[in-house]
């Protein structure tokens, strides 16, 4: 995994509320057998027309925003779909850091184990940023995540929360994988303990 | 120290162990999977050289890419359908795990078979890379949805490292009106908490009117606690999924039946256990519902209207009610009553089991499909469908001029040949009205099986209590 310690980079601000997962990724692109390629189906609905051309309107076509690092979006980032493709399709793409006021539970969990960090900010700080991002898109966030900082080029600075644990993986871009393995004892104690 | 509930109960058998400032590693007692989210997982598996620490407790079936057109040769599937079903058949023939495959007499949609052969019981914990996996917490088990990394996880270690979620008891209280079923009151429930009203927590269904559900009803409501925004909803064990279990290919036998009822009877929320939020509805008070948005909290009563933008507080579901109109083509204040469909789907993980086919064939049975509507039934798996037609039900559908198909996720996600096209209304039984979930620019209106079958014989969404004697 691609450790996350520090960053700073333009955003993209997405004034929408409930992006789901079917649309970050729509499940025409789930048939592949590979991580690879997802990227190019990021928000496909959307970024495209009808006739496959790029969606001038879509923010993510708009030049001030090419290079963004980091989405801002609305409340319920993420709902629906298990699906990790999500991630990867954001990842493949460029970002690496999705700020909303609240992620779905399931792509929360799945962007930790991609190197991809999740910001809970509240509402009201979303909505600042938008603001300000719209009216002024060459503005430059900064995260640190030891820190667990957000700082705008004026000084100000809000603070997040994240699991001390995943932030020590996503420092460290260590996985769940080696640590699971390394409870084989205990796992095999706690099989031979169950039940039926 | 005050009680425990089920959740707790579940969750605290499973813990194998919690390092100071980790989570827990938490024992996983079944693993479902199915041909589009495991690919990836089991590359990783090869990779790292690891095998499946418990084939025993894995299994696998194919249902979301697959057509469910009865009788087209794997030849003639889309190639990348094809190639995932070829990639699950190697995955399972090399780490030795059983796939119920669609050429064999057992295939369906991965969370209608997994009950059906007895593989779900109270007190599990149960994954899938799939969000409806919450479908299982009708039996009192403790299941939900992960990702593809974490499928791997489970797949190498049968353990997964995660955070305890908080608990929200949602009591449904009453009796249900005619008309009115399990989908209903799901619905209200999204409607009233949000779709994200339940992140960071697990439901527990309680209640007079979810006690008086059978089982099939019961995994509807649970189903849809992912729409919630809860990754698990959980149903305390009774009778009725006592009965249900027994005798299943897989459900314990002899001594060992008798020794897992007495445990699974344990699993209740003891009644001074405290719940971190709480929610009750009024059985008697609901109607049937319909999604007239883009987001599953977005329904109402069948006597309703769609909001008007004055009466959203709100600036952010304001901006939410817009775009999603915007989108569906309807207007605010509308009724969703009288609204032409062109598509009806009976099916998907939340409603293709035996009580939705006989409950839609009844009121579809001497009626006709309306002229311009193409209507789709598609039972939940081959064991459904060999019943329902053991009852003749394929014949009432037939001959109204539905579509019976074979096993699967069909238009539920629009990831196989199924789709509806864009700018359609889909009555659908699913479980999304997502943007273009049933197909590019398709739009979905959410119902119950009984409404969606009224849908399709009217060719527009009525009050399906005005067909019922």
């Amino acid at each position: 995994m691609q450790p996350f310690t520090q960053l700073t980079t333009t955003a993209l601000p997405m004034r929408r509320e409930n992006v789901d997962t079917d649309q970050i990724i729509p499940a025409r692109y789930l048939t592949a057998v590979t991580k690879a390629g997802m990227g190019d189906g990021l928000f496909s609905w959307w970024r495209y027309g009808r006739d496959g051309k790029p969606n001038p309107d879509f923010e993510l076509n708009k030049p001030e925003y090419s290079g963004s690092q980091v989405l801002i979006a609305g409340r319920n980032f993420g709902s629906g779909s298990s699906r990790e493709h999500a991630v990867w399709a954001l990842t493949e793409y460029g970002f690496r850091a999705v700020i909303a006021p609240g992620f779905a539970d399931i792509f929360y969990n799945n962007s930790l184990k991609n190197g991809l960090l999740p910001i809970a900010l509240p509402e009201e700080t979303v909505n600042m940023l938008w603001d300000l991002i719209e009216e002024e898109p060459t503005t430059t966030i900064s995260i640190d995540l030891e820190n667990q900082t957000v700082t705008l080029p004026d000084g100000q600075q809000m603070g997040f929360a994240i699991d001390d644990f995943r932030k020590t993986c996503l420092l460290d871009g260590l996985d769940d994988m080696g640590y699971l393995l390394a409870k084989d004892e205990g796992i095999s104690a706690y099989e031979a303990a169950l039940p039926y | 120290m005050p009680g425990k509930t089920l959740f707790e109960k579940v969750w605290d058998t499973h813990v194998v162990s919690q390092d100071e400032g980790a989570p827990a590693v938490l024992y996983i007692d079944a693993h479902l999977i199915h041909e589009v989210t495991s690919p990836q997982a089991f590359a990783e598996l090869r990779e790292r050289g690891l095998p499946v620490r418990r084939p025993d407790k894995t299994f696998a079936t194919m249902d979301h890419a697959i057509p469910t057109r009865i009788g087209v040769d794997i030849s003639l599937w889309p190639a990348d359908a094809a190639t995932q079903v070829e990639t699950l058949r190697k995955n399972c023939a090399d780490f030795g795990v059983p796939l119920y495959d669609i050429k064999d007499e057992i295939q369906g949609i991965v969370h209608v078979i997994g009950p059906e052969l007895g593989i779900t019981h109270p007190g599990m914990t149960i994954v899938c890379g799939d969000s409806h996996t919450s479908t299982h917490g009708a039996f009192g088990a403790l299941a939900f949805g992960i990702g593809t990394s974490e499928v791997g996880h489970v797949l190498a270690s049968q353990c997964l490292m995660q955070q305890r979620a908080k608990t929200f008891a949602i009591t449904v209280d009453g009796e249900l009106g005619k008309g009115v079923t399990a989908k209903d009151i799901i619905l209200a429930i999204i409607a009233k908490n949000g779709a994200g009203g339940g992140q960071g927590y697990v439901f527990e269904y309680r209640g007079s009117a979810i006690r008086g559900l059978s089982m099939a009803n019961r995994m509807t409501v649970c189903n849809m606690s992912i729409e919630g925004g809860a990754r698990a909803g959980m149903i305390a064990p009774d009778q009725t999924t006592f009965d249900y279990i027994q005798g299943r290919e897989f459900a314990p036998k002899g001594e060992r039946w008798d020794k897992a009822v007495a445990y699974w009877k344990t699993l209740y929320s003891d009644e001074d256990a405290v719940f971190d939020r709480e929610l009750k509805l009024d059985a008697s008070q609901l109607e049937p519902m319909v999604t007239y948005g883009t987001n599953p909290g977005q329904g109402i009563g069948i006597s309703g209207h769609i909001p008007t933008s004055a009466e959203v507080a709100d600036p952010a579901e304001r901006r939410s009610l817009a775009a999603a109109l915007e989108y569906m083509g309807l207007t605010e204040g509308q009724k969703m009553e009288g609204q032409p469909v062109d598509v009806v789907f009976i099916g998907s993980c939340t409603n293709s089991r035996m009580e939705d086919l006989r409950e839609a064939a009844a009121i579809a049975k001497g009626r006709k499909v309306a002229g311009n509507v193409q209507a789709l039934v598609v039972p939940g798996s081959k064991a459904v469908k060999a019943q329902a037609e053991a009852e003749g039900l394929d014949r009432i559908f037939t001959e109204a001029g539905f579509e019976w198909r074979g096993a699967g996720c069909s238009m539920c996600l629009a990831m196989n040949d199924d789709k509806a096209g864009s700018g359609k209304y889909v009555a659908s039984t699913s479980n999304r009205n997502f943007q273009g979930r049933q197909g590019p620019g398709s739009r979905s209106l959410l119902m119950s099986p009984i409404m969606a079958a009224a849908a399709a014989v009217n060719g527009r969404v009525v009050d399906v209590r005005e067909m019922m004697g």
